[in-house]
């Protein structure tokens, strides 16, 4: 029997969460197909996550049906997206050839495994977020060298914690709706150990009074622990929060059951939710939003 | 003689690679700190410029690789030290969030000469200039100079000269000046 996924309109880091929902309580073997026909968005998230959930779903080979519209199934073509999608999912529905036009996608979904493939993707968006961020956002130059740092260690998240690849993706948009600015936003997600496995591999952390995925959350975005006993370490993600701190974003980080973030002052969200549906490994966004005139 | 490493051409060897122009990951800084270390050897007092001015960035995971460790390890070990040249605003965040994680500082080379970068007490700031002003200075010198104790400057000399923020020659104290010591030759 295949189980339904309705995939929201709107597909975001929040929306996500309904499809999670709707998958954990499942065994690793149910035949899946994700219904997508009707999404008409999808954030860098959205689409990370998605490839991260077909990743995860690997016992039984998952259906992707496709969005319906033309503009949205076109988009997620020039991000790549189908690209990777067609190695995990049965792709249902008509799927749009990528443009040969130069894509307006900040970085198009990437796979990152290795170190090469950080080098590459913060080589690739440099010269491109000199416009977005620099002109577009109206940011101080040096948010741009911080933007790249902030990406080079979120993608290293995945290579040095995980234990096996994940995605990055990152783009720019006008987010009228809910902040009356333009974004750029930067999402990373994988299907690895996750943080409490990450972080229990260190082996005192574990014996600590209370630990799960919140507190192991909580240890490596706040405090910046590492499994490794080197003191250098912790410095990636601890530079990610000193950065979106001064430039007034966002860093949202979901693992295993848990979700922290760190928030600015126009984010009415909710600084930790736990009892999420579970799902494997990392997600990561990050927030940068245009500069306002106080 | 004063040893020239540009990081560019030390990070492209490391790579095999002539497309990237960044220090990012925490294996790459590995990589490259190996490989200066290996260029400078086991010589057991040296001065080296490190060259920035063909790296465009450096992230927090690859400068702690790079220059936390650098400085730690082998500046410790030997008596090596080290100046970094070229330091613009597309490095400086990571370099100071590593000295400060580990409570270090560093020589950096600008257009008024050297100067300090780091975790640093006001006292040696003080010194610092002070040497600078004289060229190379005792601590008696610069007990007049700064009208404190001398037992107390020359504590504080001691600490940075162990740092290796400045070199010591039998009582004389001196910032570290690339060149000083005849010239500078490329090693890297």
């Amino acid at each position: 029997m295949t189980t339904v996924i309705n995939v929201p309109p709107s597909l975001d880091e929040t929306s996500f969460e309904q499809v999670l929902e709707q998958v954990a309580p499942l065994p690793p073997d149910a035949k899946l197909l994700i219904d997508a026909r009707h999404t008409t968005w999808a954030s860098p998230y959205g689409l990370s996550a998605l490839l991260t959930l077909g990743q995860v779903r690997d016992q039984a080979r998952p259906t992707l049906a496709v969005p319906e519209s033309d503009d949205t199934a076109s988009y997620w073509a020039r991000a790549n997206f189908f690209h990777y999608a067609d190695e995990l999912f049965d792709l249902k529905g008509l799927v749009p050839r990528r443009s040969r036009a130069e894509s307006q996608v900040l970085l198009e979904v990437t796979p990152i495994s290795k170190s090469e493939d950080v080098h590459d993707v913060v080589g690739r968006i440099q010269q491109r977020t000199q416009q977005i961020i620099g002109k577009d956002l109206g940011l101080d130059p040096k948010a741009i060298v911080g933007f790249a740092m902030t990406l080079s260690e979120v993608c290293q998240n995945i290579i040095e914690h995980a234990g096996r690849g994940g995605w990055v993706m990152v783009q720019a948009y006008n987010w009228q709706k809910r902040l009356g600015r333009r974004v750029v936003v930067i999402a990373v997600c994988d299907a690895g150990v996750g943080f409490r496995c990450s972080l229990e591999t260190s082996g005192h952390l574990a014996t600590a009074d209370r630990w799960d995925d919140a507190a192991a959350l909580e240890a490596a975005v706040i405090r910046g622990v590492s499994r490794f006993r080197d003191p250098g370490r912790g410095q990636g993600l601890a530079g990610v929060r000193k950065y979106i701190g001064r430039w007034d974003g966002k860093l949202s980080v979901r693992s295993g059951t848990s979700r922290i973030a760190i928030l600015p002052d126009w984010d009415d969200d909710v600084p930790l939710k736990e009892n999420l549906p579970a799902f494997p490994g990392a997600q990561i966004q990050v927030t940068i939003p245009e500069r306002v005139a106080r | 003689m004063t040893n020239h490493i540009d990081l560019g051409t030390v990070l492209r060897q490391t790579l095999s690679a002539d497309l990237y122009s960044n220090l990012v990951t925490r294996p790459t800084g590995a990589a490259v700190r190996t490989q200066i270390e290996t260029l400078l050897g086991e010589t057991e007092r040296s001065l080296t410029v490190i060259d920035f001015s063909h790296v465009s960035m450096i992230d927090f995971s690859c400068a702690d690789e790079v220059i936390a460790k650098l400085l730690m390890r082998h500046g410790q070990k030997h008596e090596a030290y080290f100046v970094f040249r070229g330091v613009t605003d597309g490095h400086s965040d990571a370099i100071e969030t590593v000295l400060e994680r580990h409570g270090l500082a560093l020589v950096v080379e600008s257009d008024s000469g050297v100067e300090l970068m780091g975790v640093l007490e006001e006292l040696e700031v003080s010194l610092f200039r002070a040497i600078k002003r004289r060229g190379s200075a005792s601590a008696w010198e610069l007990a007049v100079d700064l009208n404190e104790p001398e037992h107390v400057l020359k504590r504080a000399l001691d600490g940075m000269w162990r740092r290796r923020l400045l070199m010591r020659n039998d009582d004389d104290y001196t910032v570290l000046t690339p060149g000083m010591t005849g010239g500078e030759g490329q090693i890297a």
